[in-house]
């Protein structure tokens, strides 16, 4: 098959042209916008991982231009590849929505809603999917699954209780770091990610399991209880180090760095993993090269708190004139 | 007395032994597909028997053998999947312990057809003894030249090898069970890609049950068009039944597909009749995870018409009123059977069987365990029926591996035909923890459907 072959796909009614074997979600992700399933496994830097939290589901109304049948059950979006002719139907489905807000209800029944100590909270993706698609109130009145926290490492604190098994920490693990460090012990609801016998994980590139956690379960300990995320300003910087790219987020707060990470992209998802030098040790301004704010969606709390330039009146948007005239005054108008 | 084909002569003393079993005519098939078919011809040949997984999906095993990719150099496996843990199942069991050359035939004709020269039995962990036998067999069979190297001169190989199972249900879900095998842990795999493609050490693969494959030994012997003329329209040839519960005969019967529900009941050469002369009120036709009927849809369907041990007269009605043939698992329950209690038992094995992999399942299957443990024990309300009900939907289909719909469909049912008795459970409450709701008007003649 050719390179520039493209299949013809459409999500929504938005047509969009992606190369073969590319997923439905991914389709949807180069199209943007609220069309884009949520996801709360599936991570595209790791391979094999999706499929197993199903908030992506979505309703293929037309299989392909060859075949369009439809597809009889929901699929899971990042792990279906698109057919030339596809058509999808993701929040113009009634079905994907109430299938959805059934998943969001499933993943909270046992999620402790610790959020206002969660060091998580105002990162995290459960947060954002309960906010989204979730209904306000839980039908669920029996006692939830606790575990007790287990410390894997010195930096590294694993509470069970309020993951959501999503995979994610045990593809880091097995692909990024050179053995297999923790998996999944135990079956149904009372399986866990363990290192078994509480060993310590101890590589480089442990602190990765921490970023990729979709929710509170894996943390920093040298950030925990230090501060809420909306009250700290990321900022972009990187350094010269020998094991990693060093291209990470700073956490300010005033002069002070509270913790260090990768930078992630919309999706909540690493550009590129970082070393745990450069995450638990560097947390001195001298040593780091600062290339500037790191840009937060406006959608995001961590933004709320950011200082903002006053915002130009609309008439601004609508004239070129004046928006030539205005020019330096719009450029900081960008919240960060 | 009906045909019988894979227990035609399961009461000759010995007939687990290899000699017993050649002189009463065993491995025939082996030496008339090897020496005289193509594998095309014997995957041609047991299409047209119609014979259809006796797993549990029904779905057509001369198809499947049809779809599986053929890709040079690549090796081709054939994988029997002897983990029966469905609760109310025990027809494989029965199988590999007493005839367990009947399997071993079966597997070196299905593999010769789909040109596998590696294939594997994997048998349910708990099952040690029947590990035991098969090896033996095995041996036995190798011994006798039909496995190894050059079988009966015809220049075809195969390894035959048993694997005993990881001990869980799940691993008899067909990727699960390729992962288990494989050495990983038994958690399903997303499909596609489907075994056929891509199955065991990513190479094709096709996994069938035990009864499956036992049954392309007649179809061979006697030839597809006369396997199909057994049956009716599409459920072609005969179906190992596991029946237990409250029967005066529990047991295995081998039964020709279309025999009236009422008459396995009731007639004395299957279950005969209801133990203690109580009365039937439910019955679940295919293993735990098919739909439950009452007594009166048990036997009559909803057109009034007489339900016939088919798949497609099961499966009449659809989830409304039919259920389905499942893996042949007849339970029967009589009047002093609780159905709430049965139905908690149920959701109790899938939540504690449920792999954890996706979060439907994972987390659903706990909650309903918990709602119905609540309505048994006399602390459930009346929103309790319609919330179950919303959360089997939730779980239903939306799920990686088929475990989620078998744990939501017999609670579905069973809140669907017996909510009476489920309501009694709420309403009352003390009355019903020391006695049970009793048959009510469960095997009440169906009213005749309204024309509309």
């Amino acid at each position: 098959m050719a390179d520039d072959v493209k299949f013809k796909v459409s999500i929504d009614g938005i047509p969009v042209e992606v190369a073969p074997g590319t997923t439905i979600l991914n389709a949807a992700r180069q199209i943007g916008g609220d069309i884009v399933p949520p996801a709360m496994c599936y991570y595209s830097k790791l391979e094999g991982s999706g499929g197993k939290c199903r908030t992506c589901l979505v309703k293929v109304s037309k299989g392909s231009e060859k075949d369009p049948r439809p597809m009889p059950k929901l699929v899971a979006s990042c792990r279906t590849t698109v057919m030339d002719g596809m058509e999808v139907l993701n929040i113009t489905s009634p079905e994907v929505v109430e299938a959805r807000k059934g998943v969001v209800e499933i993943l909270l029944l046992n999620h402790p809603l610790d959020c206002p100590i969660c060091d998580q909270a105002g990162e995290c993706k459960l947060q954002d999917l309960g906010y989204e698609h979730g209904s306000a109130a839980t039908r669920y009145e029996f006692e939830r699954r606790t575990f007790e926290k287990i410390d894997i490492g010195d930096k590294i604190q694993l509470h069970m209780t309020r993951c959501i098994l999503c995979y994610r920490c045990v593809y880091t693990a097995d692909q990024i770091t050179n053995q297999r460090v923790h998996g999944v012990l135990g079956r149904g609801d009372a399986s866990e990610i363990s290192t078994y016998i509480e060993k310590a994980i101890d590589n480089d590139f442990s602190g990765n399991i921490i970023d990729v956690c979709p929710v509170g379960a894996l943390t920093d300990k040298t950030f925990r209880f230090k501060n809420r995320v909306w009250f700290t300003k990321p900022v972009d910087a990187h350094r010269d180090c020998p094991t990693c790219s060093g291209k990470v987020t700073l956490w300010y707060k005033g002069e002070e760095v509270l913790r260090v990470t990768a930078r992630k992209d919309v999706y909540g998802e690493v550009e590129e993993f970082i070393c745990n030098t450069c995450r638990f040790d560097k947390k001195a301004t001298v040593d780091w090269v600062i290339d500037g704010p790191r840009h937060i969606e406006n959608t995001s709390v961590i933004s709320a708190n950011h200082y903002e330039l006053p915002a130009p009146p609309p008439v601004i948007k609508k004239n070129l004139r004046l928006q030539e005239a205005n020019k330096e005054q719009l450029e900081r108008a960008v919240k960060l | 007395m009906a045909r019988k084909l894979l227990l035609a002569n399961i009461n000759v003393p010995g007939i687990n032994t290899l000699e017993v079993y050649r002189q009463k005519g065993g491995y025939r098939a082996v030496e008339k597909a090897l020496k005289t078919m193509t594998p095309d011809e014997v995957v041609e040949e047991v299409k047209k028997s119609g014979l259809r997984g006796r797993g549990g999906a029904g779905f057509p095993t001369g198809m499947k053998w049809s779809f599986l990719a053929k890709p040079e150099g690549v090796p081709r496996y054939l994988v029997c999947n002897g983990d029966e843990s469905e609760p109310g199942t025990f027809k494989d069991r029965f199988l590999m312990t007493y005839i367990p050359h009947a399997l071993i035939e079966g597997m070196i004709v299905s593999s010769y057809a789909l040109g596998a020269k590696v294939s594997y039995i994997y048998v349910r962990g708990e099952m040690m003894p029947q590990i035991r036998i098969l090896e033996k067999a095995i041996a036995e069979a190798k011994a006798a030249g039909l496995l190894g190297k050059n079988i009966l001169g015809t220049g075809y190989d195969l390894e035959l090898y048993v694997q005993p199972g990881g001990g869980a249900y799940i691993c008899g879900e067909e990727t699960a069970l390729l992962e288990s095998l494989e050495g990983k842990r038994g958690n399903p795999r997303l499909k596609p890609p489907f075994p056929a493609v891509s199955g065991l050490y990513g190479s094709p693969t096709v996994v069938n049950n035990v009864e499956s494959i036992a049954a392309t030994v007649p179809i061979i012997n006697d030839g597809g068009e006369e396997y199909a003329k057994i049956g009716i329209e599409r459920s072609t040839g005969t179906k190992l039944i596991s029946a237990s519960g409250n029967i005066n005969k529990p047991g295995v019967y081998e039964i020709e597909l279309g025999v009236p529900v009422e008459e396995f009941i009731y007639s004395d050469e299957y279950c005969g009749g209801i133990a203690n002369g109580k009365r039937f009120k439910a019955m679940v036709a295919g293993g735990s995870s098919v739909p439950i009927l009452p007594a009166n849809l048990a036997t009559k369907t909803a057109k009034g018409e007489s339900r016939l041990m088919t798949y497609e007269s099961l499966a009449d009605g659809g989830f409304v009123s039919g259920s389905s043939m499942g893996s042949g698992g007849f339970i029967v329950f009589d009047e002093d059977q609780c159905i709430v209690r049965n139905t908690w038992n149920f959701a109790r094995f899938y939540h504690h069987e449920s792999c954890g992999q996706c979060s439907p399942c994972r987390e659903g299957t706990g909650w309903m365990e918990k709602i119905l443990h609540r309505l048994e024990y006399g602390h459930g309300s009346f929103s309790d029926m319609d919330l179950l009900v919303d959360v089997s939907k939730k779980i239903e289909g939306n799920t990686i591996c088929p475990l989620g719909d078998a744990s939501a469909w017999p609670v579905a049912s069973a809140i669907r035909h017996f909510r009476d008795e489920f309501e009694w459970h709420v309403s009352n409450r003390e009355e019903s923890q020391i006695r049970n709701y009793g048959l009510a008007h469960y095997a009440d003649p169906l009213e005749p459907l309204v024309q509309s």
